[in-house]
């Protein structure tokens, strides 16, 4: 009785750990993000009006709130800028996650057929340019990438081209740090689910008749699914706000959200923009996310 | 289960009219057995899992493999299924040698241990899966499986996924999908083993009565001596990669073959000792722990001196002065005196334990035929162990 009162109460305290969690550092942020986006630049110091200040009295902060418009808004939906940013977001995160999938999906299936000790092996090999800062990483790229880079290096000597490619700030080069960064992101979720994949399930779709390639699309394709949506949604909603390898592979031409969020917020110093183009972006990743809890709830549920 | 329900009657008669379902039929020669087994081996590592195995089942048989876990039954049942490939000699499924033909092409299938059932489709779609796969017409598919359901009595249940359904319903889904696609042979690997047990015992007299009214060949593998010897006609005990021995559950019983067989399958007393006399068919041997036993002449001659003889425990009779009636049937009668030390009451019988004077133990099993049986015996109580040399039997070493 003693020891259950003693784990009880803290058993009982790190149930709301996530809530408070959530309210201290998504909810309250969120919602200074949200009261900037309804606010108007200004040349000051913090760079927007109204401010609320608390000590001026109830009629101060009525009038502060008078002055919150949702014009921020206004001007994402009217101006091209926005619109092709957000557009280009989905594209990329779009296009990136496919690309993802067909990689990594072969790589997650052969992992989970590797013999047991092999799979914890390979399991490392996936983990391992984690020990390696993002960045460096990323540079790495570049380097690789570049004029007379390891790639054209190799290209040339294969006489495979004549000339050095411009592969640098080019869409392909982004489209190659993304795949490259996110790919452990989706080859783990699908991993976990196809290892923990019961073999008898193939040798039954054998039995009755289903050839290895009937029986990999009618039962273990379906039976990844749930691997699928959490690899493409760990892939996809941070490739939509993808700042850094857009910034340092893709060319200028045209831009992520992220980097034109980040044009707001330091070269023009816009802040209201800016947070009303942050807060656009999340209300963008909502319905995907809603898609995948529902797809998740019914495989759990099934006809109930 | 009654035999006139016409959704039952079905497939007797389409079976008739089309044994070999989505397979071509192969033809079956005179003198061939369905399934003949030559000189079968698998190796994993350096383990012989089967071990240079032979065995013949006909058509309709309904063919136990019983042995203790890891003797190999499930690999043998594997490279039927095509699984697993033999490493040596030849499996011929209606004559024909099944090794090039790929798992998915075999007019075989099987019953998974687990069940195996997809977990993402319905009972609906499990059974139909075989069926797709042999590229029926959708007409023949509803019916097929419209008639699976009705003979495993799932009506209702077509639209649920596995996870909905009880272990005893899953097991019926389980069976339904292997039998949809008619197959010649059907394959059983502990297809009870989850289930408790009273629906065991009834599903076991269920598959019986659904092999004899198919008339489909079932080889079931089991470690189950009850279940073997209540649904099959004939079983094959297996021990180390090997058949010890390939009988009628009665022989298997009453006249097992070695030493092995007769300690596996049911309880048993024996005895080691050496042939000492051999007249009017009888054969007395001199054991050190009974004395001189009789024994029946068997029906293959003992050719060796040095045997051991078994009785079964339901066969040793307890008395407290011996047979009253030796006299009336002119039988020598083997008799062994003893203490009671332990009484195990099972409800229907009950199991003594008597410590011989030579220090041996010899356990009698008595049916409770009364129910205030006043010969029941106690712990520490005299008695004399006796039973006929008819149900001896002797076992050469």
């Amino acid at each position: 009785m003693s020891t259950r009162r003693i784990f009880a109460q803290p058993a009982r305290y790190a149930a709301i750990a996530p809530y408070v969690w959530m309210v201290l550092f998504f909810l309250v942020p969120f919602g200074f993000v949200l009261k900037i986006s309804l606010s108007q630049t200004a040349i000051a110091q913090p760079p927007y009006v109204p401010v609320f200040d608390f000590t001026e009295g109830w009629a101060a902060i009525k009038a502060a709130f008078a002055e919150l418009s949702l014009d921020n808004f206004r001007l994402l939906v009217s101006d091209n800028l926005y619109i092709s940013s957000y557009l280009r977001s989905l594209v990329v995160a779009v296009t990136s996650t496919l690309i993802l999938l067909l990689i990594g999906y072969p790589i997650a299936y052969g992992m989970a057929r590797l013999p047991q000790r092999w799979q914890a092996i390979a399991m490392m090999l996936v983990i391992v340019p984690f020990w390696t800062s993002f960045l460096i990483r990323i540079y790495a790229w570049i380097n690789i990438l570049q004029h007379d880079g390891l790639l054209n290096k190799i290209l040339l000597a294969l006489h495979l081209v004549s000339t050095p490619v411009v592969w640098l700030s080019t869409d392909t080069a982004m489209y190659i740090g993304i795949v490259y960064s996110y790919l452990p992101f989706m080859i783990l979720p699908l991993y976990a689910t196809l290892a923990k994949m019961d073999p008898s399930l193939l040798e039954a779709a054998s039995d009755l008749g289903a050839s290895p390639g009937r029986a990999f699309w009618l039962v273990t394709f379906p039976l990844s699914l749930p691997g699928v949506g959490a690899g493409a949604l760990l892939c996809f909603i941070p490739i939509v706000g993808e700042f850094v390898i857009p910034d340092l592979l893709a060319g200028s031409g045209s831009m992520m959200i992220g980097q034109t969020l980040w044009l707001e917020f330091f070269t023009n110093k816009d802040w209201p923009v800016a947070a009303a183009a942050a807060v656009a972006l999340l209300v963008l990743l909502v319905p995907p996310l809603l898609l995948y809890d529902r797809l998740q709830r019914r495989q759990l549920g099934g006809a109930n | 289960m009654t035999g006139d329900s016409p959704d039952i009657d079905t497939p007797k008669t389409d079976a008739a009219a089309a044994p070999a379902g989505p397979v071509s039929p192969v033809d079956v020669a005179v003198d061939m057995p369905l399934l003949r087994i030559e000189g079968v081996s698998k190796k994993f590592g350096t383990f012989r899992a089967v071990d240079r195995l032979s065995l013949d089942i006909g058509a309709g048989e309904f063919f136990a493999l019983l042995g203790p876990s890891g003797c190999g039954k499930t690999t043998l049942l594997r490279m039927l299924a095509g699984f697993e490939t033999p490493d040596e000699g030849r499996i011929l499924l209606g004559g024909r040698d099944i090794a090039p033909v790929l798992p998915h092409e075999r007019p075989v299938n099987m019953m998974f241990q687990n069940y195996a059932l997809f977990p993402h489709l319905s009972v609906r779609d499990n059974i139909a899966f075989g069926l797709k796969r042999a590229g029926m017409p959708r007409a023949t598919i509803d019916s097929r499986v419209a008639e699976m359901i009705a003979l495993v009595k799932l009506g209702g249940m077509e639209k649920r996924k596995p996870d909905q359904l009880s272990g005893g319903q899953k097991q019926r889904v389980a069976l339904a999908r292997s039998l949809a696609r008619r197959p010649k042979v059907l394959l059983l690997d502990e297809p009870l083993a989850a289930l408790d047990k009273k629906l065991r015992e009834s599903t076991q007299l269920e598959l019986m009565e659904l092999q004899r009214r198919l008339g489909m060949t079932f080889i079931i593998v089991t470690h189950d001596q009850e279940e073997a010897m209540t649904v099959a006609n004939r079983i094959g005990v297996m021990d180390a990669g090997r058949l010890e021995q390939v009988a009628t559950p009665r022989d298997l019983y009453e006249a097992p073959a070695t030493r092995w067989v007769a300690e596996f399958v049911g309880d048993v007393n024996l005895f080691d000792g050496e042939v000492t006399s051999h007249e009017h068919h009888r054969l007395t041997v001199a054991t050190r722990d009974g004395g001189a036993i009789v024994v029946a002449e068997p029906r293959q001659p003992v050719t060796k001196t040095v045997v051991t003889v078994a009785i079964r425990p339901e066969k040793v009779k307890l008395s407290r002065r011996g047979p009253a009636s030796d006299a009336a049937n002119s039988q020598a009668i083997n008799r062994l005196e003893g203490v009671v030390t332990d009484v195990g009451y099972l409800g229907g019988s009950t199991v003594y334990k008597v410590k011989l004077d030579s220090g041996a133990v010899v356990r009698s099993s008595m049916a409770n035929t009364a129910r205030m049986d006043r010969d029941a015996y106690s712990a520490g109580q005299r008695v004399v162990a006796w039973f006929t040399p008819d149900d001896c039997v002797v076992l050469e070493r």
